[in-house]
């Protein structure tokens, strides 16, 4: 067998591990019972913030979405001790400050040493299914590189697995440092679904290059853009969930849409319904939008950077560094709409909904940059063999 | 400060900022009222005269929301550059799109679509947004310069009603020293103050986000440069043949609005051989693998011959310009004679190739013969015939080379000094004579004597764009820059944290002597905060209780 039908069988073997993590992360998403807000966790600039909904002090759910996993700051150890009613209040208020301030999503639970409930053991099965999915990922991407001779993301088909690779290792890095299972399903499907694309649509059996990617540019600026889009799937992940628990927490204070008659109406409480539903599941909008902003703001100097490699490829390759092909007309308005993203969040009177908008906009058009552009545009890039 | 910043019109609130605590988010902001004006800039009409105008719209064009607006419009006036052809990149393209939509294309055409990253329309978009920039950073950088020199505000008295704030009781009489040169060892700026100092970090935040945005200013000055002073221009040489960098060489020039086209770098190159390699198994049976041209150039008409090999992605420097490979093709050799014996033509004649198999196209017209010729020819490197394609390339190397050609007579039209393309036949009043496939050696007798053409073997010929762009430096040190400030911005936090330390009072109401009580507090506006840690941490250094333990 050769080093390709290897990969091959790597690329496999991570899928159906993905396809396992899903519904792992599909039965503790459904599991995870919450019932409406009992302990108003983070608020928002002071007390006039609407209070979280959706977390139930007396279930023990609560850890399912919402347990920080990181004891270094002592957080998680402060819960354990003996006397949880005076030291976890200290460490609530400790929590509620370093929480809200974005780091941790939401409170830690003094009980945590009880028996783990089903959808949180659901949730760590998933958890570890991707680590396995990501690590067969990575061999499959070694393997492939290995026997082309060269960086593995040299065609589409190669581009796409190593976006999902990218897709998991930036939800993996994140999950390091905060409990993100909350957001396993979405990331998980998104993996997927690439890899599915790749598979099926975009398999590419060559191990040469056309002459236009051989550069050690290939290596850094597609590397760059490959890692820009995993973080870019990540942040819309947290900002469309970040609209589910906003239009919850709205509804539940009363500041939601209205309603409305006939089928319109229908639509818009169907929504609410489901708004509630995954904003039981998930941390408060607050946290959620900060998350987004993080990996966002991660993002885009990385994006920039891949922008720029870019050019400089370009300069070298074709004697322009800039010539309007649709690929970088549309990596240009991508990074304008990050752009305005990143300003929405600073300019009055859009913030919030209105700038998390913005950034779905932009993950749309890195989606056309990414896919649309090979598949439909002719120019310059449309080289890469799909 | 409230106006012309840049944050004028934001409420000051940084993004995604989260402000908790006991204290009101008033009394917390005005502890860091002078990262941003605090309050929001009431948008009051314009008051009549010029000079109430001219300060209204100068102030709406320097608001954050403008910049916003500005920002998306641009990204929206880009999107049909890229759906329809554009002149710049394929001009082609852009005629045979005309031709498919005649209804719709002179308007578009009128609009600018097809020149969209030239119209006056797009430029009006960025040069307003390139304005709002000047506008919003001059005064930005003005105002942190005194930001930086200003002191950090004094501790307020109570620093428990702040999120980050500890308090405990000590003996120690020098624990505000100690904090002090604790913060100083850790590069914090400290303002002294009475019984209590404040410190502050993080000032490269704003210095990165201005430095962004001032790069991205100069970027546009090096583009401008470049469209100003640089020029580009391509050509194709035939293997054997030369170039010399003068105008009338180039099959197509360029310039940029001030460049002086007579005063082109002297440098002159023949290209002595070129190569290409294609896939020739697998699914990419086909593919490109390798390109390479070998060039023997001259910087100067006088230096010493040298050699270079231009490949795709390593172009020849020479002389501040710089010369790409960037298409390739056949030139079959052909002799061709007229009805009385006289050659006509005996040279390589360039054919453009029309398919990913090289299938290429190429004409040849002989004014001077007797009677006039005009051949059309399809050279297929790799041959094949069959009823659904015709005459077709399976192969893009040479491995069974032929020309099919079409001979015509008739006039040529070309006496009358009307400029034609030397790629395509006019074959309107000329009369076909004959169909030919021919290979190499071999020689085709036209019917009726009207003359003879040998296929006498190819060679290749590459196209190469030239240019020269002195503005690409300034962009690429300015887009270095611009990565820099922008990570300096989003990664580094504002901060500041406040000592305060009091004598404790007595049992007796009199404050004791050897007891004092410390309060330290910490306060961030940036989103990634997490100043509880440096908190902490300062904690620690002054023995004070670790996390969990706090005792107020
Ligand atoms: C070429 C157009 C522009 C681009 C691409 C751009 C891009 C950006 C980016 C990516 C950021 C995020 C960095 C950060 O948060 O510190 C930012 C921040 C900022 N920009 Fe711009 N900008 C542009 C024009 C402007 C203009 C015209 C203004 C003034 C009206 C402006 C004012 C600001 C301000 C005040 C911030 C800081 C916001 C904050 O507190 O985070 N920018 N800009």
């Amino acid at each position: 067998m050769t080093l390709a039908a290897w990969s091959n069988v790597f690329v496999y073997a991570s899928m159906a591990m993905y396809a396992l993590a899903m519904v792992a992360f599909a039965a503790s998403f459904a599991s995870a019972r919450v019932g409406p807000a009992a302990m108003p966790t983070s608020t928002r600039r002071g007390a006039d913030a609407p209070a979280k909904v959706g977390v139930d002090a007396d279930s023990d759910d609560l850890a399912v979405v919402a347990a920080p996993r990181d004891s270094a700051a002592g957080v998680d150890g402060a819960g354990q001790q003996e006397d949880p009613a005076g030291l976890a209040a200290a460490a609530r208020t400790r929590a509620q400050a370093r929480g809200a301030s974005g780091s941790r999503p939401d409170l830690p639970r003094p009980e945590s040493t009880e028996p783990l409930p089903p959808g949180r053991r659901a949730g760590n099965i998933g958890m570890s299914l991707t680590w396995v999915a990501f690590a067969l990922l990575v061999v499959a991407l070694l393997t492939r590189a290995a026997w082309a001779g060269r960086a593995p993301w040299g065609n589409m088909y190669e581009f796409s697995l190593a976006s999902a690779a990218a897709i998991t290792g930036v939800f993996l890095v994140v999950s390091l440092r905060r409990d993100v299972r909350w957001m396993g399903l979405l990331v998980v499907m998104a993996s997927l679904i690439t890899l599915g694309v790749a598979v099926l649509l975009l398999y590419n059996d060559s191990p040469q290059l056309v002459p236009a990617l051989k550069s050690y540019w290939l290596v850094i600026h597609v590397l760059a853009a490959i890692v820009a889009g995993g973080a870019f799937t990540v942040g819309a992940a947290a900002t469309v969930l970040y609209l589910a628990a906003d239009r919850a927490e709205r509804d539940s204070a009363g500041t939601g849409p209205k309603a409305l008659s006939g089928w319109r109406g229908s639509i818009r409480s169907a929504n609410s319904g489901a708004a509630a539903w995954v904003a039981a599941r998930i941390p408060d909008a607050a946290s959620l939008d900060a998350m987004a902003y993080r990996v966002n703001a991660f993002v885009f100097p990385l994006w920039t950077f891949a922008v720029i490699a870019g050019a400089i490829w370009a300069e070298d390759a074709w004697g322009r560094y800039w010539g309007w092909d649709p690929k970088e007309t549309w990596a240009f308005i991508t990074w304008l709409v990050y752009a305005g993203y990143l300003h929405a969040r600073a300019t009055a009177g859009w913030r919030g909904r209105k700038a998390a908008m913005i950034g779905l906009v932009g993950f749309a058009c890195f989606l056309i940059n990414f896919f649309g552009v090979n598949l439909f545009a002719s120019g310059l890039h449309s080289y890469a063999g799909v | 400060m409230s106006t012309g910043i840049g944050y004028g019109d934001g409420d000051g609130v940084g993004p995604g900022e989260v402000l908790l605590g006991d204290a009101t988010p008033d009394e917390q902001l005005a502890l860091t009222a002078d990262w941003g004006s605090a309050r929001r800039r009431r948008s009051v009409g314009p008051r009549l005269g010029p000079t109430g105008w001219l300060r209204w719209t100068w102030r709406q064009l320097t608001s954050m929301r403008t910049a916003l607006a500005l920002l998306l419009l641009l990204a929206l006036a880009a999107i049909p550059g890229s759906v329809l052809p554009q002149r710049a990149t394929d001009p082609l393209a852009v005629n045979a799109w005309i031709e498919r939509n005649p209804g719709a294309a002179p308007v578009l055409d009128e609009l600018g679509l097809f020149e969209v990253f030239s119209a006056p329309w797009f430029a009006a978009i960025y040069i307003l947004l390139f304005l709002s920039l000047i506008g919003c950073v001059l005064p930005r950088v003005a105002a942190h310069w005194r930001s930086m020199r200003a002191p950090t505000p004094p501790a307020p008295r109570r620093l428990d009603r702040l999120a980050d704030s500890r308090a405990w009781t000590t003996g120690d009489p020098d624990v505000l020293a100690t904090a002090e040169a604790a913060l100083r060892a850790d590069r914090w700026r400290v303002t002294p103050g009475q019984g209590s100092l404040a410190a502050e970090k993080g000032f490269t935040r704003e210095t990165g986000n201005l430095l962004f945005h001032i790069a991205l200013l100069l970027i546009l000055v090096g583009v401008a440069l470049g469209a100003l002073f640089g020029w580009k221009g391509t050509v194709i040489v035939r293997a054997g043949n030369g170039f010399a960098n003068t105008l009338t060489q180039y099959d197509s020039f360029s310039p940029g609005r001030l460049t002086a086209p007579d005063r082109l770098p002297p440098f002159s190159f023949t290209m002595t051989d070129f190569t290409a390699t294609f896939e020739r198994d697998g699914s990419q049976r086909g593919a490109p693998r390798s390109f390479a041209a070998t060039l023997a150039y001259r910087s100067e008409p006088e230096s010493a011959l040298e050699a270079r090999v231009v490949s795709v992605n390593s172009p020849l420097r020479v002389d501040g310009a710089k010369v790409f490979l960037v298409g390739h093709g056949y030139a079959p050799h052909l002799r061709v004679t007229d009805s009385t014996g006289r050659v006509v033509l005996d040279d390589t004649v360039v054919f453009l190739p029309q398919d990913g198999n090289f299938a290429s196209t190429g004409v040849v017209k002989s004014p001077d013969a007797e009677p006039q010729l005009g051949l059309q020819g399809l050279f297929t490197p790799t041959a094949a015939l069959n009823e659904e394609l015709g005459p077709h390339s399976t192969f893009p190397a040479p491995d069974d080379p032929a020309v099919f050609f079409s001979a015509w007579t008739g006039d040529l039209g070309l006496d009358d000094g009307t400029p034609s393309n030397v790629f395509t036949l006019d074959t309107d009043g000329l009369e076909q004579i004959g169909l030919s496939a021919v290979r190499p050696g071999e020689t085709w007798e036209l019917p009726g004597g009207a003359g003879t053409v040998e296929f006498v073997g190819f060679d290749r010929w590459a196209s190469f764009t030239i240019s020269r762009d002195p503005g690409k430096g300034l962009a690429l040190a300015a887009a270095i820059a611009a990565i820099v400030g922008l990570s300096l911005s989003l990664f580094v936090r504002r901060r500041r944290i406040w000592v305060r330390v009091d004598r404790e009072p007595g049992t007796d109401g009199t404050a004791s002597l050897d007891q004092y009580r410390v309060q330290v507090a910490g306060l961030t506006r940036s989103d990634s905060a997490d100043v509880c840690a440096e908190v902490d941490q300062l904690v620690a250094q002054l023995g004070g209780p670790t996390d969990g333990e706090d005792e107020r």
